[in-house]
């Protein structure tokens, strides 16, 4: 594809984006309007982490990209050919040789290292938008620091439930100011937000708003001292490689309803069985 | 047993290869012609320029022919074409009063300079099915008269110069631009007209028709309607005047609103707006209306609560390439999601229903 600029988007884009992604950086958590293009991919499909990983992908990249943790999923194979196409870098399924992930939903369970970037597509980056449709009115919210109305709605929860009933999408505090909604990742991931070797930058793209974590963020998930959060998963271990320490995805494998557990990140489950780790379901 | 799922890329591609044998049909019937489409499906071109925000006759038919006809997917395909030009720059304000009009109606006056002209409309065609097109499309050659070489004034010209109808300053200030800075609150009107002129026509449709049944009602007259070609014209630095580069054919609509006053303006007339690459008339006066609706608070009038009234709403809800993209990927597999809610409804059904168990021996 030579019609299209390196990473598809023309430079002066990509300058917008990237001056949006250091101003992001240099106050985590907050949430920086930019003006997003369209892409040739549909808004919700990823195009706010597919503009963030144009602005930073350099021809020596090595890219990956996971959908509910896998490779394979059909948008991960179509956002990983747009990036080969438009930009020829090398594409890895390996979670460790990636320079730049983009992610929807997981958060890899191998840990990330240092000079990796993973890239968040984000739907909905307003943590208080369910409480308060109005962004003229979550922008003061954030600036003031109210974030009474999300403990109230916490509270409630756990009056009327026992529990905090969010399981994904669980909103976290960064560096003890601004609340933050992580993206759509279940709360199994959310403590591996804070601390992270690696750069972590979220994109949305029909939302027009990026931000971002440097490495090494406090991220705190909020929480009560009496009902301190938890970060859950099914409690199985993993059919195909018996890991106890990922999170699964319930299969249904056949008509009576028989169920199985498999990890939701591929890579790490195939590194797994390779290395001879057998589950319960192996063949 | 459970073979982890491989192949998304070999099943992306025969999808693809099957939507393309589909949008083409039975091979023996004759392919369109991108001409065919232009000339002849000049109205779904129309829109397709208008919310695709390009005017280019031929590159939106190309787009339907490419969307087998699903506008939206055309308008989408236009959107992310465009986006990818150069700016070279901006082009003068184009000089509605100098339009030629095609078509020219006011529902206020009965008579007025320029006069009535119909123009091509579907306004009093019987809604009859027209079988002869079925077999043979060719038309006899509609009567002509010379254009005339008079410009046609504004009728709210007229009514401006009684003092009937509210001002319309003139204001040299650069519209923000929406394809090149976040839409952010609150929105002038330069910037609600913008999103308004590509938004969603059954969207805007939907909205108007709901300031005329009573939520936030404000009873317009069309004041003109008018449709025509209007000259473009850029400024060259490197000649130091304007030049002509071209037409364009334009919908605009000027309501005149009933007004009885508010605390800060008095009894008048006041204005809504509508301005459409093409003919694009039933989009063009529920812009005027949606606009005149969303002009309360200059105008000092109530929030009575109404859809239209709230720029919020109707500004980030008025794009059809943002909402069709976010409603349809809700199609995306959502499996992670979906099981952390999975083991909370468990969780939260396995202690409701020990609390029963204890309850009822108790």
């Amino acid at each position: 594809m030579t019609e299209y600029n390196f990473a598809y988007l023309d430079e002066q884009t990509k300058r917008m984006i990237r001056r949006a992604i250091l101003k992001g950086l240099a106050i985590p958590g907050y949430q920086v309007p930019f003006a997003s293009r369209e892409m040739p991919m549909p808004y919700g499909w990823g195009t706010g982490g597919v503009q963030v990983s144009a602005a930073v992908l350099t021809p020596k990249d090595t890219f990956k990209v996971i959908d509910q943790g896998a490779d394979d999923t059909t948008n991960a194979v179509s956002i990983r050919t747009f990036f080969q196409r438009t930009a020829g870098v090398a594409t890895t399924t390996a979670t460790s040789d990636a320079t730049v992930i983009q992610t929807r939903h997981r958060i890899p369970e191998e840990r990330l290292h240092e000079g990796q970037i993973l890239v968040y597509q984000v739907p909905i980056p307003e943590p208080l938008r369910f409480l308060e449709p109005r962004e003229s009115e979550t922008r003061k919210m954030h600036s003031l620091e109210e974030y009474g109305l999300m403990h109230v709605k916490l509270y409630e929860d756990i009056s009327r439930h026992g529990h905090i009933a969010t399981s994904y999408a669980y909103p976290v505090k960064v560096e003890g100011r601004y609340v933050m909604d992580p993206s759509p990742i279940p709360k199994f991931d959310n403590p591996k937000l804070g601390d992270m070797a690696a750069i972590q930058l979220f994109g949305a793209g029909r939302e027009q708003r990026i931000y971002a974590l440097p490495p090494y963020t406090q991220v705190v998930s909020l929480d009560f001292e009496d009902h301190p959060f938890e970060a859950s998963k099914a409690d199985h271990p993993c059919g195909m490689c018996g890991a106890t320490d990922s999170y699964l995805d319930e299969l249904i494998i056949d008509d009576a309803g028989g169920r199985m557990f498999v990890c939701s990140d591929t890579d790490y489950c195939e590194a797994r069985q390779s290395a001879g780790h057998k589950g319960k379901d192996a063949a | 047993m459970y073979v982890a799922v491989k192949g998304g890329e070999r099943a992306i591609e025969n999808a693809h290869a099957w939507l393309a044998e589909e949008r083409r049909g039975n091979t023996d019937v004759a392919e369109l012609s991108i001409a065919q489409i232009r000339e002849q499906l000049s109205l779904a071109v129309n829109r397709v320029m208008a919310e695709g925000s390009l005017y280019d006759p031929d590159l939106a038919a190309l787009a339907i022919k490419q969307a087998q006809g699903d506008l939206i997917e055309a308008i989408f395909l236009i959107r992310a074409y465009r986006t990818t030009l150069p700016r070279f720059g901006a082009s003068e304000p184009v000089d509605t009063g100098m339009m030629a009009c095609d078509r020219r109606i006011s529902a206020t006056f009965k008579d007025l300079p320029g006069g009535q002209v119909l123009g091509p409309t579907f306004d009093y065609t019987h809604r009859l099915l027209d079988f002869k097109l079925a077999a043979d499309g060719e038309v006899p050659k509609a009567p002509s008269r010379d254009a005339g070489t008079a410009t046609v004034p504004h009728v709210t010209e007229f009514l401006n110069r009684e003092g009937l109808i509210e001002e319309a300053p003139h204001d040299d200030t650069p519209p923000p631009d929406l394809t090149r800075e976040p839409l952010e609150m609150p929105a002038d009107r330069a910037l609600r007209l913008q999103a308004l002129t590509r938004a969603d026509e059954g969207f805007t449709l939907g909205l108007a028709y709901s300031t005329q049944r009573g939520y936030g009602r404000n009873h317009a007259f069309v004041g003109e309607l008018r449709i025509g070609s209007v000259p473009v014209e850029m400024d060259i630095p490197e000649l130091g005047f304007a030049v002509e580069i071209g037409e364009v054919i334009l919908t605009e609509c000027e309501t005149v609103n009933q007004f009885t006053g508010s605390k800060t303006e008095p009894p008048q007339f006041t204005r809504g707006y509508g301005l459409v690459f093409g003919q694009t008339e039933r989009k063009a006066i529920s812009m005027a209306l949606v606009d005149r609706a969303l002009r309360w608070e200059e105008l000092g009038e109530d929030n009575v609560g109404a859809p239209a009234q709230d720029t919020e709403f109707v500004l980030y809800h008025a794009d059809n390439i943002q909402a069709t993209g976010f409603l349809e990927h809700i199609k995306l597999p959502h499996y992670v999601d979906f099981q952390s809610e999975l083991e909370l409804v468990r969780k939260l059904r396995r202690e409701a229903g020990a609390q029963q168990v204890q309850e009822a021996a108790e």
